[in-house]
């Protein structure tokens, strides 16, 4: 009977390939819009091209990585790159944890806290930075208002280097431990009640709970939420490069004491228009972030339950 | 023209990265779409108007950025071929980058530009001149300059106010920093002399015969003597503590005009606009007069039409409309922006022309003085990044990151790199 065995037939193809047309929506766009990007980076970045001239590039190799290793803005850029992922990550889940700890209580609208950790996270970076360099002025800043009410004095908190990775380490923070905490805190409701009924009867305080219970049961989320903060945290480029609007945006402060490295990319590729110099900073910012990412999983993987 | 540093335009900037294809040039119900892209205050928000009333076929939309997001936007539509507007406007610190790449250029000379040269200042046609021929741009106005200065503040320390007073107490700029040391002395509590060391190190570069770069495109700061005498000059002004320490153009500084925390400021033509805009309630508190050392040159701005656009001969005609001497000697009372067409400096109706938002300064005659007097300096390609550069350095003294010395050492480096 040919018709059946032809339904048949179809019918085998369909379970066999149609997963693969299911999830190839998204390896389309992610070849097209990630990987072939990527490729095309690290592609420019052996070639010596200027951003508006691609028709006189040259490929040059790993003139770029040779340049890169020895020229000290970079390094600089590097080292603020690490400062910043420091100042941003570890407080941000650590207040994180906190703040679910928190809303994991019984208390009244916990819904309206819940839903109002997450607002800074919907808002806008740019008017968020713009907001707190205001907050952060020399001049007229409420924070240094605040300051000088306790005598502590007044902060040009642009100028300086520990100054200024604090006031962007504070716009990052506020606006990303929201959403951890919503991660954390949809976990720590699947916590079973029981765990922490016996651990009571054990004479466990709250904070003992807290960190031999609560917290070895986060791990994956843990991990999880320190991978995602560290790709952002390592890339920052729109706190930085608005904290100090102006002309001289891109070199992230008078002496680039807060250029990212990817405020560095930025500059190079359209400051300088040095198209291959910058993408060369975007393949080795890539990497290190794979590693720092790394890092962070090692890390976080050593939280265990004693 | 220069940043009028608001930045939300900074929003636009990851975004039109990417992707922005904004719709230039699409047609809709018979109507021609044209976008201009500007930076700051050009004063054509009157005269697009007219032109469209007068022309019904063209539809024009008019998408303002800060300063420094506006060129670097610019570069990256051009590097990608796609989102420009069909006019961009591109200031005097970036024409030799972007005539560096003519080819992304619509060629004025070949939409009849050729018969329009001798409507500007020789100079200011050939600035935006490619090295084989092409003209990239039309020249709108040219930054002579002035200072600006507050009556009232000045009048607190014991100064005169007049501004022929004023102008006879500093002669030079060794006198105007010697002022400000007697200003100072008396000055209101929280008021200093000038805004940023930035801002008059740029009047005085604008003023030296040779600029930062050679004709030969050379980085010459380094052995520039009449620079590095400006920079020592303006260093000890700073040490003397006649420094608000606000850099031009960013949000401290608009709010350095609201609150007054200076008394001068280095007043290029556009200038006017900017302070009419940053602090309207200050009317008739500023003066202007004429500027130490006499002539000079910062800013000042060119239309182009990048080739990518969909409705370029159209573009052309507009950018040729807004740059013709009519246009430009209305931006001149409308916003104060100093027409690059010499035709005007001698028509009555601009040289007669008093500022009431200044006090009625007489800015037609101060102006079109500046700018017989002003001998065009050679403007080398990066000369907008340099700017940006030592302007870096001056703040990391006012900072007191580190001393005059280190900070010219550093910045000669960095140039120079």
């Amino acid at each position: 009977m040919p018709v059946i065995d032809k339904t048949a037939r179809r019918h085998r193809w369909d379970t066999r390939f149609a997963p693969y047309g299911y999830v190839a929506p998204y390896f389309l766009l992610f070849g097209v819009f990630g990987l072939f990007p990527l490729l095309y980076t690290i592609w420019v970045s052996l070639q010596h091209r200027n951003l508006l001239d691609e028709g006189g590039a040259s490929v040059v190799w790993f003139d770029n990585y040779a340049r890169l290793l020895v020229d000290p803005y970079f390094w600089n850029a590097m080292g603020n790159t690490m400062s910043l992922w420091l100042l941003t990550t570890v407080p941000q889940i650590l207040f994180a944890l906190g703040i679910a700890a928190l809303l994991n209580r019984k208390v009244r609208t916990r819904t309206l806290f819940r839903m109002g950790v997450i607002l800074p996270n919907i808002t806008s970076v740019a008017a968020v930075t713009i907001i707190f360099a205001q907050l952060f002025g020399r001049d007229f800043g409420l924070i240094n208002w605040v300051l000088e009410l306790f005598g502590a004095g007044h902060v040009d908190w642009q100028a300086g280097t520990a100054t200024s990775h604090v006031a962007i380490a504070v716009m990052v923070v506020w606006r990303w431990t929201g959403y951890h905490a919503l991660i954390f805190l949809a976990s720590m409701q699947a916590i079973s009640p029981s765990l922490y009924e016996a651990a009571t009867l054990d004479g466990a305080s709250g904070r003992q709970q807290f960190w031999r219970i609560t917290v070895p049961l986060l791990r994956p989320q843990i991990i999880f939420s320190t991978i995602i903060a560290t790709t952002g945290n390592m890339r920052l480029l729109a706190e930085p490069l608005l904290f100090n609007p102006g002309a001289a945006a891109a070199t992230g402060g008078s002496d680039r004491q807060f250029q990212t490295a990817a405020l560095y990319l930025y500059e190079q590729g359209f400051t300088n228009y040095d198209f291959g110099y910058s993408s060369a900073i975007a393949v080795v910012l890539a990497i290190a972030t794979v590693i720092v990412a790394g890092l962070g999983y090692l890390v976080t993987k050593r939280i265990q339950t004693e | 023209m220069r940043p009028k540093a608001l930045a939300i335009g900074c929003a636009a900037l990851a975004t039109a990265v990417v992707l922005s294809g904004c719709g230039s040039g699409t047609t809709s119900g018979g109507k021609t779409k044209l976008t201009i892209g500007l930076f700051g205050n050009f004063g054509y928000a009157e005269l697009l108007k007219e032109y469209a009333s007068t022309h019904p076929d063209v539809e024009i939309t008019d998408r303002t950025a800060s300063y420094s997001d506006h060129h670097k936007n610019l570069a990256a539509h051009l590097a990608t071929n796609n989102g420009a507007a069909d006019i961009e406007a591109v200031d005097t610190g970036y024409i030799n980058q972007f005539k560096a790449t003519p080819d992304k250029f619509v060629d004025f000379n070949t939409k009849g530009g050729d018969q329009l040269e001798d409507r500007w200042l020789p100079w200011k046609w050939e600035a935006s001149l490619s090295k084989d021929g092409k003209q990239i741009g039309y020249g709108t106005d040219i930054g002579g300059l002035a200072i600006c200065y507050r009556r009232d503040l000045l009048q607190k320390a014991g100064l005169p106010a007049d501004r022929d007073q004023v102008a006879a107490l500093w002669p030079t700029w060794q006198d105007f920093i010697a002022a400000g040391k007697r200003f100072q002395t008396n000055a209101p509590e929280g008021v200093k002399w000038f805004d940023g060391g930035p801002t008059v190190l740029n009047a005085i570069v604008g003023q030296a015969s040779v600029g930062y770069y050679d004709k030969s495109d050379k980085i010459t700061v380094g052995d520039n003597k009449e620079i590095k005498a400006g920079w020592d000059l303006v260093v000890d002004g700073v040490q003397a503590g006649l420094s608000a320490k606000l850099l031009y153009s960013t949000p401290v500084w608009n709010t350095g005009f609201k609150q007054g925390q200076f008394a001068t400021v280095t007043c290029p033509a556009w200038q006017m606009a900017k302070i009419k805009d940053q602090a309207p309630d200050a009317a008739g508190k500023w003066d202007v007069t004429s500027v130490p050392g006499g002539g000079g040159n910062w800013g000042g701005s060119y239309l182009t039409v990048p080739k990518q656009g969909k409705n370029v001969d159209k573009a052309v005609e507009l950018a040729a409309w807004l740059t013709a001497p009519e246009q430009q000697a209305r931006v001149f009372t409308t916003s104060g922006l100093l027409p690059s067409t010499p035709k005007l400096y001698d028509d009555p109706a601009i040289v007669g022309y008093k500022n009431p938002f200044f006090n009625d300064a007489p800015v037609g005659k101060l102006f079109t003085d500046a700018a017989k007097k002003l001998q065009p300096q050679y403007q080398g390609p990066k000369a907008g990044d340099i700017q940006t550069a030592i302007g870096n350095a001056m703040q990391r003294v006012e900072q007191g990151k580190q001393n005059g010395e280190e900070s010219w050492r550093q910045f000669v480096a960095d140039v120079q790199k």
